[in-house]
């Protein structure tokens, strides 16, 4: 700890701090714009200027550390004022630089109101121009479809390098040519290639790298903010969606250290366009092979009456993969109420189960933990399209010291080098027998990390696998009672929440599969769009979109999505988080507690609550680590493990394969959307490019 | 500075590979930096690729250093773009380097300019045959062989239309040229004739602190109102003396004037003044100590002590509303951050 004078307030910050960080910690407000807490330091804006006592001209805060300050003649305290005339003199100077080139966009620009240099203008800047001369002009590159340019505004702060080359770690980003004709581009002007690229316009400090999707269709203060959590992966992002009337006109992130410090992928952001696509809004009923709309009482009718004659063994559920907690507890009392056990929130046949304990299907170290672990061995999983943002935090520990790396499961670019041990199951057999020399790394870890993901286990010998892992993770000595590095990977929003709850098949019940291979009667789907369900069974469809869910069914019932209702999810480290309403569902569609209280009645098993909060209290009785909103509630990791190992089983010869095929296509939201299929497309050639 | 542009896809080689000579030139530059910091001879292999690609970098030799030296093509892009050294578009075979700079352009750059604008066209183009190609650089320092050019790896001095025109001829034809000054000067050496530094005091040690006996005499009679004018200009606040102070470390240099008259020798070898004073080789001058001693001009337009409290203004730093800052009262020179020290405006002190 060091201690510092700034503005006349005595501080005591960590001697690493930059003068900008003492500067905020004592309560003074420096503007900036290249400087940002999460890239590298880059000192080129000169916003961020101070006084330093002793020191001849202003200094760049930002890249001044307070250890490298003088003291005072007596030994005291080095001093620095943010407030002087010099430095009000300094911010005046460079904010006139800055504008010498900026070009007076503002009305048309699509940062107008929510941009960094139209704010410092107005507070640190002077109110006129000495300058006559023309403004420099720059041709706008292309970017690809996420990111608009208007390359006239570029101040050059190049926070957008920075953030493709250390957070996304796909650097294709740059700034050529120099001096006053240097311009930021990407390499030839090709599209990104990174799945974080839109982070880049929420970084850009001014208008010139802007969303294209929802380019030009609002002012940011016409639109309602609120507070949610992403359920494009597991992950579950934190996020603001802003909506204006009943729309939702973007998705932006919100900063929480816990799971996304302030990145979100492509997908949480742009799938907007899918919220209003495709969208299911009125019931449906299948009548001579053909869906027609119907009303709600119609629809209940017919789903009541073929419940009725149908004995509870040939009813089954599956719940998909965006469905919310309180609507998963529905289903579940409801279908306790009709005696049924076939059950299966698990539509990817993955084999994680309460039955083993909590630790054993949670990422246990959980997302912050990762920046610990001190080895990182990942089996059957792709994390950059899987979980974007896990796969940030590895990036993120790798680069403040690789720690070893290794990976069994699809040799694919991870931002980040690894050692590539195996395709397969044969690979973690021959490293637990220790023929390779990674085992020694991992047992002389301290904390070793052990990710799993559902390429490993969504399979027939995923038991197997998942039991061999456990034996490795026992093994290495990854659970103790400080550190737990058993960790699953989820790709299911609904998926943690789901298993909490307890929703797989009962006694003599069957699983996903089995039902929709035909063996039940009836099946109520919840939202599962990802599993073919063979023809014959009565399919009743509650869902959002019209995928292939819908297509399927015999009766559909609209629902709302997680920007519409109220809706606690669990992300893959078990942390219990709440998603709130920003708009209404279209048409007739209603929140999905809702409908499923509505059918109750209709079926004769009125469910016990007629509000979602009289539901909840329900909840919080039964399952009471669901109210601990914001948390992680820890399991037991050393039961669990013991649970696994003691299964055992035979592993196939099979290589482990993500189950996500394509980032941007994972589920109806997103398929519906315009965005992320020109995304996909493009990605599509890319790929095909880098294989030539 | 000249617009750069990558060349046009049509002109850009289909690939580009390494030759074993530029490999070896690569392995040998890679091998000076630390494992892992490979990328930093980055420089050095674009170089040299420019040389292995005919005097430009196309784009398929800016990815094969990229490859070479694993590192992203946009970092590698971003370097090739920063220094106008590397050319991004096809040079034709004799690159011609015009020096246009200060020097070069008061000893008649200007003509060598229309010889390369007849003769080869607009910079940046390559003439038709494939052996020119031109461009105007900043200063190439040679700037007394002034005016000069560069072409490919060599220097071209004391330029005149007609002897440029010749080397033009020379080149296209493959003739031999000679390098360097074409008027057949020894390096930078006096032409002609020497009528510079011919002084003898200037080697006899007569000069050292010769300015501060100047100074001296000078302080003494004030009665003049010249000199009185001349002493209110000298800085009021002077720092305290320090009479070593910016001199340089006295060491025992071998054949100083003043280490010959410690030797009990004449301070300046008699046939080093014989010779330097030679009216056949050098012209009459005059030395500027044998004139009445004047005081070194000092420029008002520098920072000046502050004649006192008096000078400083009173008005708050902020300019009214509505006055622009060009008219405004207060100083927008950052001279207020310098204390005791007002700007001379006007240029009226003294």
């Amino acid at each position: 700890m060091a201690k510092i004078i700034v503005d006349g307030v005595e501080v005591d910050v960590p001697a690493e701090y930059t003068l900008l960080q003492a500067a905020e910690a004592a309560g003074a407000e420096v503007p900036r714009f290249c400087y940002h807490e999460r890239l590298s330091i880059a000192g080129n804006c000169r916003m961020c200027l101070v006084e330093v006592k002793g020191a001849p001209k202003p200094v760049a805060s930002c890249a001044w550390g307070v250890r490298d300050c003088r003291p005072g003649p007596n030994g005291e305290p080095p001093e620095i004022s943010t407030k002087s005339p010099t430095v009000k003199k300094a911010r005046e100077g460079v904010m006139e630089f800055l504008l010498i080139n900026h070009p007076l966009d503002c009305p048309i620009c699509d940062q107008g109101g929510q941009c960094d240099l139209q704010d410092q203008a107005m507070a640190y800047g002077v109110d006129t121009s000495r300058y006559h001369e023309n403004k420099r002009a720059v041709t706008d590159k292309y970017l690809g479809p996420l990111v608009r340019t208007s390359m006239n505004r570029c101040i050059h702060c190049t926070r957008c390098v920075r953030f493709t080359a250390e957070v996304a770690g796909v650097p294709d980003m740059g700034a050529l040519w120099r001096g006053e004709d240097m311009e930021i581009t990407s390499y030839l002007e090709k599209a990104l290639g990174s799945e974080l690229q839109a982070n880049i316009a929420d970084l850009c400090p001014v208008g010139a790298l802007t969303h294209k999707p929802e380019s030009f269709h609002y002012r940011p203060w016409e639109l309602t903010k609120t507070d949610s959590v992403d359920v494009m992966d597991a992950v579950g992002s934190s996020i603001r969606v802003d909506s204006r009337g009943r729309e939702v006109m973007r998705i932006l992130p919100r900063v929480n250290e816990a799971v996304n410090e302030e990145w979100i992928s492509d997908k949480t952001r742009q799938i907007v366009d899918g919220l209003r696509l495709q969208r299911l809004d009125r019931p449906f009923v299948r009548e001579n092979g053909r869906l027609r709309p119907a009303s709600w009482q119609e629809a209940f009718a017919a789903i009541a009456a073929k419940v009725k004659g149908t004995d509870a063994t040939k009813i089954g559920a599956i719940v998909g993969d965006l469905a919310a907690v309180e609507e998963m507890f529905a289903l579940k009392l409801l279908m306790e109420s009709l005696g049924v056990t076939n059950v299966d929130a698990r539509q990817d046949g993955t084999v994680l189960s309460p039955a083993y304990g909590r630790g054993s299907y949670l990422f246990n170290t959980t997302i912050p933990g990762i920046e610990d672990a001190d080895a990182i061995l990942i089996v059957g999983s792709n994390p950059r399209i899987e979980a974007s943002l896990v796969n940030v935090r590895i990036r993120k520990r790798w680069r403040a010291a690789p720690p070893p790396i290794a990976l069994i499961g699809e040799n694919a670019d991870l931002t980040y080098p690894y050692e590539y041990l195996g395709a397969g199951p044969d690979t973690l057999t021959e490293l637990a027998s220790g023929r390779h020399s990674f085992i020694e790394t991992l047992r002389g870890a301290e904390r070793p990390l052990i990710i799993v993901g559902q390429g490993a286990l969504a399979r027939p010998d995923g038991l197997a696998v998942l039991s061999a892992v456990a034996k490795l993770t026992q093994d290495v000595g990854a659970v103790t009672d400080s550190w737990n590095g058993f960790s699953v990977l989820h790709t299911a929003a609904s998926r943690v929440g789901a298993l909490d709850l307890g929703l797989v098949p009962g006694a003599g019940g069957l699983s996903a599969r089995q039902m929709a291979q035909g063996g039940v009667d009836v099946l109520f789907n919840l939202g599962a769009d990802e599993i073919d369900i063979a023809p014959g069974a009565f399919v009743i469809y509650q869902g959002t979109h019209g995928d292939r869910g819908a297509h399927r069914a015999d009766v559909i019932l609209p629902a709302a999505t997680y920007t519409e209702k109220s809706g606690t999810y669990v992300n893959t480290e078990g942390r219990v988080q709440m998603a709130n309403r920003a708009a209404f569902a279209p048409g007739e569609a209603r929140e999905d507690w809702a409908i499923l209280r509505a059918l109750s009645d209709v079926l004769g098993r009125r469910l016990p609550f007629d509000s979602l909060n009289a539901l909840r209290a329900k909840l919080y009785a039964a399952y009471p680590h669901f109210a601990a909103i914001e948390t992680v509630q820890p399991a037991d990791g050393t039961a669990a493990i013991q649970a696994l190992v003691g299964l055992g089983g035979t592993l196939g010869r099979e290589a482990f394969t993500s189950p996500v095929k394509d980032f941007y296509l994972t589920n109806p939201i997103a398929r519906a959307s315009g965005v992320m299929a020109e995304c996909s497309a493009l990605a599509r050639d890319l790929k095909l490019e880098a294989a030539e | 500075m000249a617009v750069r542009k990558l060349a046009p896809e049509e002109l850009q080689p289909e690939s580009f590979v390494f030759s074993p000579e530029t490999e070896a030139f690569a392995q040998q530059q890679i091998a000076k930096y630390p494992p892992g910091r490979q990328a930093s001879a980055v420089i050095a292999l674009l170089g040299k690729a420019q040389e292995q690609a005919g005097g430009w970098l196309p784009r398929k030799a800016i990815e094969a250093v990229a490859a070479r030296l694993d590192m992203p093509p946009i970092r590698v892009m971003e370097v090739a773009t920063f220094y106008t050294m590397f050319n991004l578009e096809p040079v034709g075979k004799y690159f011609i380097q015009f020096c246009g700079t200060t020097p070069c352009m008061l000893r008649g750059a200007g003509d060598i300019k229309r010889v390369l604008e007849k003769r080869v066209g607009d910079q940046n183009h390559v003439t038709a045959d494939g052996t020119f190609s031109w461009l105007e650089v900043e200063c190439l320092g040679a700037c007394s062989n002034a005016p000069m050019v560069q072409i490919n790896d060599d220097y071209y001095e004391d330029l005149t239309p007609e002897n440029f025109e010749k080397l033009l001829d020379d080149l296209a034809a493959g003739r031999p040229v000679r390098k360097g000054s074409q008027i057949g000067r020894n390096r930078s050496e006096p032409h002609e004739a020497v009528n510079t530094l011919q002084d003898p005091s200037l080697y006899d040690g007569s000069v050292v602190g010769a300015w501060r006996k100047r100074f001296e005499e000078q302080a003494k009679p004030a009665e003049t109102g010249e000199a009185e004018a001349a002493i209110a200009s000298v800085p009021q606040e002077a720092r305290a003396a320090k009479p070593g102070a910016g001199r340089p470390i006295e060491s025992e240099a071998a054949d100083t004037p003043a280490e010959r008259v410690k030797q009990g020798e004449t301070p300046f070898n008699p046939v080093d003044q014989k010779e330097a004073a030679d009216p056949s080789v050098a012209t009459k001058g005059k030395s500027h100590t044998e004139e009445g001693a004047r005081s070194a001009p000092q420029s008002s337009k520098s920072y000046v002590a502050s004649p006192g409290a008096g000078a400083v203004p009173s008005s708050p730093t902020t300019p009214n509303a509505g006055t622009p800052p060009a008219q405004s009262e207060t100083r927008r020179d950052g001279s207020e951050s310098k204390p005791g020290v007002v700007v001379d405006k006007d240029n009226m002190t003294s």
